[in-house]
């Protein structure tokens, strides 16, 4: 009885594929291809503290051109992603703003990165508040997914290589500022 | 008589321009404010515009009817959109690269549907709606002589 079953297995497996059968599997195996290629196109988000940052180019918000975190290696760069519909980033941008007068300079500068907002909405919001760092415009919000951020305001402390020093997902104030990005910077009393 | 000529021919045109003018904006449709944010996208709340009511979501609103209020097209509001947010705001994506799958799969996968449905059908009334003729499956013509005997014997030594 064994012996014939083994023979009825042995005469399936030598048996061809039918057509029917070979256009499932092919059917399967595209639809898995293709949701396979979806997942990794949109590819792994955010960085962590100790990685380096995303420094794709983008549009300069005001003028024309581009910029890129690249342009200020060598620097400290505190990244700030917002946008002018956000309430938080209104009261965080003249804090953010003061801690630019008091400390930008050669070795830091502040980064505002306008995401998933008007172009003439983020120039007004720069105008309206008086903003005199340099602004980047992400208007896909490709650059502040690949941040992994959830939301404006967040903020990325970046060292002079380039590496994520600090992170807040939220809106920074003065006292945060001085508290924990102002030591860290070069003169600063860490 | 050159004079009348004169004012036919331009009766003519005129009449020509005036039915040309409804046909060229035909072509050019005014944008609508509903139809347009029933095939955008707002980018933060990930839903359709009509649907979103994040603050993200009212500037987009201002922006479009901004921009039809303008004069702008459906088209050319779509394309100002694509400009400030990418792609991604357009509903339907552009059938373009990898976004032609969006398009393909259900269509190749309706065809194989059908031609799967048309074959199924094909061989059940083939069959006449019992089993289809010809069965090989095992057991669907009955045990072969030898299988008969060798059952027979076997149950001939549970005989009692």
């Amino acid at each position: 009885m064994a012996r014939g079953c083994r023979g009825r297995l042995g005469s399936n497996l030598q048996r061809p594929v039918s057509f029917r059968s070979a256009i499932a599997v092919l059917a399967v195996l595209a639809v898995v291809g293709l949701l396979t290629f979806g997942l990794l196109s949109k590819g792994s988000s955010g960085v962590a503290l100790g990685e380096v940052a995303p420094d794709g180019p983008l549009p300069q918000l005001e003028g024309g051109g581009s910029g890129s975190l690249a342009d200020y290696r060598g620097r400290w760069v505190l990244v700030n992603f917002w946008a002018s519909w956000c309430v938080p980033c209104r009261q965080e941008a003249p804090e953010l703003e003061e801690f630019q007068r008091q400390h930008g300079g050669p070795r830091f500068t502040v980064l505002g990165i306008d995401s998933r907002d008007l172009t003439d909405d983020g120039r007004k919001f720069v105008r309206d508040y008086g903003l005199s760092y340099p602004q980047l415009r992400d208007g896909n919000g490709d650059t502040a997914h690949a941040f992994g951020t959830t939301g404006v305001p967040e903020n990325f402390l970046i060292g002079p290589d380039g590496k994520v020093r600090l992170l807040l997902r939220g809106p920074v104030d003065s006292e945060y500022l001085e508290r924990y990005v102002a030591p860290r910077l070069p003169g600063g009393k860490s | 008589m050159l004079g009348a000529r004169l004012a036919a021919v331009a009766i003519a045109v005129s009449s020509m321009a005036a039915l040309a003018s409804p046909s060229a904006v035909a072509a050019e449709p005014q944008a609508s404010q509903t139809e347009i944010e029933a095939e955008v996208m707002c980018p933060v709340c990930g839903t359709l515009l009509q649907l979103a009511e994040s603050p993200q979501a009212q500037r987009e609103k201002v922006f479009v009817r901004r921009l039809i209020r303008e004069g702008k097209t459906e088209q050319q509001v779509k394309d100002a959109l694509v400009s400030e947010y990418g792609e991604a705001v357009l509903a339907l994506p552009k059938g373009k690269g990898f976004n032609l799958s969006a398009y393909l799969v259900p269509a190749i996968a309706f065809v194989i549907a059908l031609v799967a449905l048309g074959f199924g059908v094909a061989r059940w009334r083939r069959a006449g709606g019992g089993p289809p003729d010809g069965d090989s499956r095992p057991g669907a013509q009955g045990p072969s002589p030898e299988d008969s005997e060798r059952l027979d014997a076997d149950l001939a030594r549970y005989d009692l």
